[in-house]
């Protein structure tokens, strides 16, 4: 232990509790079995605990992670000694947990940095089973794996703590039931399931990116977790495949903008207002960096087209500078693939840029599945406005204005329709 | 300067609120309040005590478990300041957090030798 308190805490113990939480929790249910996921997350709530009861007089050990882990270990193996686990511990390392001679050992390696890595893919896996709807898979996620609590998942998806709760029981009593597996899928399945977990940790990505919540913070949270996951399957080659890279540099072009779209009055900037020299230059450049990893193998992903298309954006020195036949195409290219009309209307929006604003009205008007989708009036509204028929735009800034909720978004669309007269 | 030493009763952790956001927050608490007196100079040591404890009581030195009655009449902690005068550790002790629990601080100036 040191003997002066430390100057920079703030940055030692951030989300220190929340990330190591998330890890431990991995590594006690891989050691315990799922059955026994509440009594792995007591300990780890009572590690927790009992670190602040040490810390909170100013003394943080050198190492705090380290001191967690010990405190844990030590839990664990008395539990394991005493025969306290509440369910039979039926997995593969059991053997070893029975036999005084292999018992320290085996929690000891379970608490490496490898195979810490290794139980949060478990887990991660088990999370993202198919048998999940969406919506509880990423509630999972955010609770088992990145140790954010019912009120922080509530606030972040502007739901309310029972909802969240009951969600979580129900989501447990499945996974108890259907006695889904702590493992990897079989190489056979491994691609149909990497791809559901990806799908997932894009949508938590989005869900922070997007989301309408009032707060940055939150948002940015979980936009922080899901790279952090996304990262961790890039890193393990068996789960390290291309499209692992492709949606990574995804998520890192996208964070890189973080900052400068929002201005100091919590104003949302559009794109073309952007200042670039706001963007965050070291994402770009792993943006770049993983987008070449994902060039592999013989099949397209979607993820590969988005980060594509991102890239180019994220590359161009200006708005102007923007090689805009080059992003059509490629959503050409994304739209053959899969048909979705968020994208096409997206793509819409590039067409206005190199084909006229009026095409671009031409093609948005053919999307009728999203009006009553806010993106798509502001969208419609925007290339109205730019081709000069101020009167519609006005209008579908309007309609928009009515669609969201957040006030950023609000604030935006009211200026826009003041510009309109 | 003068040495005062703040002995810290109250609610420990465990007492309170029992999910790790809350258990973050509150050592944010803690940590932001130290590294305050840090930054000025008067913080000067602190160390958590074990909530056991033996009493070893009078002529026949009797041993006892105790004096504890209760968790939050316990001496939890303590922590060693600088301060002018009394008065000036008292003020200090103010920001402490174990008061948003509705906790103690007894605050005693150390004999100078």
């Amino acid at each position: 232990m040191s003997n002066t308190a430390h100057t920079d805490i703030n940055q030692t113990i951030d989300h220190l509790f929340r990330h190591e939480a998330g890890k431990m929790v991995a590594v006690l249910t891989r050691l315990f079995g799922f059955p026994n996921i509440e009594q792995a997350e007591d300990i780890v709530q009572d590690t927790i605990l009992r670190a602040l009861e040490s810390w909170r007089f100013g003394k943080i050990p050198e190492n705090p992670r380290a001191w967690l882990y010990v405190t844990a270990k030590n839990k664990v193996i008395d539990i394991i000694r005493r025969q306290q686990v509440k369910h039979k511990i039926e997995n593969e390392i059991s053997f070893l947990l029975k036999s005084e001679y292999t018992l320290v050992p085996t929690v000891n390696e379970m608490f490496k940095e490898d195979e810490i890595k290794d139980s949060q893919l478990r887990m991660m896996f088990a999370c993202c089973h198919p048998k999940f709807s969406t919506e509880a898979q990423i509630t999972l996620i955010l609770n088992t794996l990145c140790g954010l609590s019912v009120h922080e998942i509530a606030d972040a998806f502007l739901s309310n703590e029972e909802t969240i709760q009951k969600r979580l029981y129900r989501t447990r009593e499945k996974l108890r039931k259907e006695k889904i597996p702590l493992d990897y899928p079989g190489s056979r399945a491994m691609p149909k399931r990497i791809d559901t977990v990806l799908k997932t940790l894009y949508l938590l990505f989005n869900e922070g990116y997007h989301s309408s919540h009032p707060e940055k913070l939150i948002r940015e949270d979980l936009c922080e977790e899901a790279m952090r996951l996304t990262l961790l399957l890039t890193e393990n080659r068996r789960t390290n495949q291309p499209q692992s890279f492709a949606l990574l540099s995804l998520m890192c072009y996208q964070a890189s903008r973080f900052d400068a779209r929002i201005d100091e009055n919590g104003s949302i900037v559009l794109l073309k207002e952007q200042d670039r020299n706001r963007w965050n230059h070291y994402l770009i450049q792993k943006g770049n960096e993983y987008l070449e990893f994902s060039a592999s193998g013989d099949t397209m992903h979607e993820f590969h087209i988005e980060a594509a298309i991102a890239s180019v954006h994220a590359n161009a020195g200006t708005y102007e500078a923007t090689d805009w036949k080059r992003i059509l195409r490629l959503y050409d290219l994304l739209l053959s693939i899969n048909f979705n009309p968020v994208v096409a209307l997206n793509r819409c929006l590039v067409l206005g840029e190199t084909d006229g604003y009026d095409v671009a009205i031409r093609e948005l008007r053919k999307i009728s599945e999203l009006k009553d989708n806010c993106h798509y009036n502001v969208s419609l509204a925007e290339m109205y406005f730019k081709s000069g028929n101020k009167n519609f735009a006005k209008e579908f800034f309007s309609i928009a204005l009515t669609q969201t909720k957040s006030r950023a978004e609000k604030k935006l669309l009211q200026e826009k329709i003041l510009h309109c007269n | 300067m003068e040495k005062f030493i703040f002995l810290f009763r109250g609610p420990g952790p465990r007492e309170m609120d029992r999910n790790s956001e809350a258990a973050q927050a509150e050592m944010q608490k803690w940590f932001n309040w130290i590294d305050a007196m840090n930054k000025k100079g008067t913080y000067v040591a602190g160390d958590p005590l074990q909530p056991v404890g033996k009493q070893v009581n009078g002529k026949k030195k009797a041993v006892t478990d105790g004096p504890f009655v209760e968790a939050k009449e316990m001496v939890g902690g303590y922590i060693i300041v600088n301060a002018k005068d009394i008065n000036d550790a008292v003020e200090i002790s103010k920001d402490c957090p174990i008061f948003d629990n509705d906790g103690k601080v007894e605050v005693r100036p150390i004999q100078k030798m």
